[in-house]
């Protein structure tokens, strides 16, 4: 049997980030809500935000933990299975790596020790502080992870000099110019996750009757704040985001819009069955608006879009997943979108608590961003192929020679099965917490 | 950086790998030695004091590997992408006792069950033994050398890298970190639980010493080179003296009831053996068992003097507030363990 290392690499890659990326995203999001509970129940003194904070404090540890767990594997994945890759790039690629852990897991990992058990041995502000200094050190990870992938996207700052892309310009590759579109689109998203996480989870408080009153006061907060960061994710960020692309790597904006052929006063496809390949669109459904997505990408309808068939064959992006991925994270934003304006309305009038369906409705809802979250990282990731480095280095010409298929193929069934574990008892643990609910006052006084 | 020419940085980024191997060593070292006791109780109180003695500082200590990792990524990309791929085995059974490990703190008392705090247990024993095990055996290959050819490939096997030298390497990682996570819990812990460790500390005391001077001598004759020139450089008489000066004083301190001062002896025995590993094996960071001259250098692994100007500008700043705080945060969590609610 021929077992190719290539493609075992890939999979592996996209199975162990996938996973991983379920967790991060999530521990953004609700440290920066913890931060919001712990700072009112610190600065009003008020004993029920503090039950709040141990509540989703103890979710978040249970995130922070399988979240730790799958990211060590990330930390060494490009030298076990990307030699060729490390190689060409670690003159560049490894300093933001080595500076997320250094400004930022420390920060986490032992603030986090500090916040889950040091309630009692320090001071109300201090451990007030050590919740922010999770959130901050998680979104300082954030940063410098997506300045790694960014310069991946659009590279910047380098020469291609003795057999290997050297740094010549620090500045310029960390603040290329994807990472800062990339950023606030991606940190907002955590945002999201975390607010929804905490406005479901409040909900079915409600719902079950279990410390209802607790759970109305988080949904509050998560439900203002969620609308807020839902609407900045689409405007100005998502749209930032886009012209970006439309800008820096026109073959992946063709694909996620689905633009075969180049258009001027090109309109927004809304919905479409991609076939691939021969390229082709089925059943093609264009918002009602002409010139709309030239307006969207370079302020002008009348402005040309490239399609695909202006590039070579072999270097544009598999159209499928990228076109699917990306749309069906446009329509989830549109619904965070009205789904939060919804919460927030009927919060205001005093009538959620009793409509039972809506509650439901965002029970159901916790995964969705982080579903959202997926799939604008297939997009991404997969728009950028047939390179690894954009234009630079193929991801054909970046896995481990010297690796066997069966080497391959044995971890990528060890980590299938261990995430596989892990996902599963994630998922349990995580609804006996939620099940169990917050510590009642009795409780906390005994 | 300028004033720093490309050699001076090299250095610099060897002695910085050194010093978060060390970091590593030392801090994840004592939570990786208490799993493995672990694995030796069957009492479920003093189970909880080992989770509960290191659960709010292992995850901070690992980051030590994590950074070293990727420091050595930044700074010689070539050994990073040699070592990792050549390693690759032994990283995926190294990756999987380490995510067995992490989850094992945070599941294991979320349900009442016997079986169910069983299966944790294993996975935080286990997932504690095979990393202490396998750093040392990954040593051990660096100090034999790994097939390497001229282009710097590796082109060993899996089973190549469980020689029996590096299994003797092996085993004295994983007794010196037993032996410091034992002198670490003697911090932690009081009544019964406390005087079985001292009881237990001079055996394992004894089993190192005698595994470090076996492997003394099997590396005499394993790898002759690391010797060169070493006997006349005076650091190697510093670091000597001060590994066996910490090596003696950890049985009679804990004897005398000075568990601290322990601690930093057992802390320094280990500061000193990986400082002595290093400074045999400079300049070099894997040496070629298939010819000496192939081997991967600082001279000619590394990234440029840019990369490595910055990153060491990014480490002096860094660094000073990673100790700051992880100092502020032990001294919050110093003494003895007591259990209570939010404890594991």
């Amino acid at each position: 049997m021929n077992l190719d290392v290539e493609l075992l690499s890939r999979m592996q890659f996209a199975m162990t980030i996938g996973f991983h990326f379920f967790f991060p995203p999530l521990s953004i999001g609700l440290g920066w809500m913890l931060v919001i509970f712990e700072w009112i129940g610190w600065r009003r003194n008020d004993e029920s935000y503090v039950r709040i904070g141990k509540f989703f404090g103890k979710i978040l540890a249970l995130t922070f933990a399988v979240g730790v767990a799958t990211g060590v594997v990330m930390e060494f994945q490009f030298g076990t299975n990307w030699a060729q890759y490390s190689k060409f790039v670690g003159d560049i690629f490894g300093a933001p790596l080595a500076a997320e852990a250094l400004f930022a897991f420390f920060l986490e990992s032992g603030f986090l020790g500090l916040y889950l058990f040091g309630r009692g041995k320090v001071s109300r502000g201090m451990h007030w502080f050590s919740a922010l200094m999770v959130a901050v050190g998680a979104t300082i990870s954030a940063f410098w992870i997506l300045v790694a992938n960014s310069w991946q996207q659009t590279p910047a700052g380098y020469a291609v000099q003795n057999g290997r892309a050297e740094l010549t310009d620090f500045g310029a590759a960390v603040f290329n110019p994807s990472t800062l579109p990339r950023l606030f689109h991606t940190v907002d998203a955590a945002l999201i996750a975390g607010a929804f996480m905490v406005v479901g989870v409040s909900a079915y408080l409600i719902l079950k009757n279990k410390e209802a009153e607790l759970g109305k006061k988080s949904l509050k907060i998560a439900a203002i704040f969620g609308l807020a960061v839902s609407l900045l994710e689409v405007f100005p960020f998502g749209h930032i985001h886009g012209q970006q692309v439309a800008q820096t790597q026109p073959e992946k904006f063709a694909a996620i819009q689905g633009l075969y052929t180049s258009e001027t006063g090109a309109s927004v496809v809304m919905f479409a069955i991609p076939i691939d390949p021969p390229p082709e669109l089925k059943a093609r459904v264009e918002m009602p608006v002409p010139g709309l997505l030239s307006w969207l990408a370079f302020g002008d309808v009348h402005a040309r879009i490239r399609g695909l068939n202006e590039f070579p064959k072999d270097e544009i992006p598999p159209l499928f997943l990228t076109f699917v991925s990306y749309h069906n994270m446009v329509i989830l934003g549109m619904y965070f979108i009205f789904i939060m304006v919804i919460t927030v309305y009927k919060v205001h009038k005093n009538t959620l608590w009793h409509s039972k369906k809506l509650l439901k409705v965002l029970v159901w809802s916790i995964p969705l961003p982080l579903f959202a979250c997926q799939l604008g990282w297939i997009a991404a990731e997969v728009g950028r192929q047939p390179w690894i480095v954009y234009k630079l280095m193929k991801t054909k010409d970046a896995f481990s020679a010297t690796l066997s298929g069966g080497e391959v193929l044995f971890s990528l069934i060890l980590f299938a099965i261990i995430y596989l574990a892990l996902g599963v008892l994630y998922l349990y643990l995580l609804t006996k917490e939620i099940n169990h609910g917050p510590e009642s006052a009795k409780e906390v006084a005994a | 950086m300028e004033f720093l020419d490309v050699n001076a940085l090299r250095v610099i980024w060897y002695l910085l790998i050194g010093v978060l191997i060390i970091g590593y060593a030392v801090l994840d070292g004592f939570d990786l030695g208490v799993g493995v006791l672990h694995l030796f109780t069957r009492d479920e109180h003093e189970k909880r004091i080992h989770l509960n003695a290191i659960g709010p500082v292992w995850d901070g200590n690992e980051v030590w590997l994590i950074t070293g990792g990727a420091a050595l990524f930044a700074a010689f990309p070539f050994v990073y992408a040699t070592v990792f791929s050549g390693f690759y085995i032994a990283f995926m059974l190294l990756l999987t006792a380490l995510i067995c490990r992490a989850v094992s703190f945070e599941f294991r008392g979320k349900v009442d069950s016997q079986q169910w705090r069983t299966v944790w247990d294993w996975a935080f024993g286990l997932g504690s033994l095979v990393p202490a095990l396998l750093y040392g055996v990954a040593i051990g290959n660096v100090m034999h050398g790994l097939p390497i050819d001229k282009a710097g490939t590796f082109t060993g096997t899996f089973l190549g890298l469980l020689n029996p030298f590096s299994l003797l390497i092996g085993l004295v990682s994983l007794a010196l970190f037993t032996l410091h996570g034992a002198v670490y819990l003697t911090l932690k812990t009081q009544g019964p639980q406390l005087e079985k460790l001292v009881r237990q500390i001079p055996p394992l005391w004894m089993i190192v010493v005698v595994l470090y001077f076996l492997a003394s001598v099997a590396t005499a004759y394993t790898s002759p080179f690391l010797f060169d020139g070493l006997f006349a450089n005076p650091l190697f008489w510093v670091l000597l003296v001060l590994m066996l000066g910490s090596v003696a004083a950890v049985p009679v301190l804990v004897k005398k009831g000075k568990y601290f001062l322990g601690f930093l002896s057992s802390s320094g025995a280990i500061v000193s053996m990986v400082g002595l590993f290093a400074l045999s094996l400079f300049p070099r960071l894997v040496p070629s068992s298939t010819d000496l001259s192939y081997s991967l250098t600082i001279f000619n692994s590394s990234s440029t003097q840019r990369t490595l100007g910055i990153m060491l500008i990014i480490a002096l700043i860094g660094v000073p507030i990673v100790l700051t705080y992880t100092i502020l945060i032990y001294r919050v969590f110093k003494g003895k363990v007591t259990l209570t609610k939010e404890s594991y």
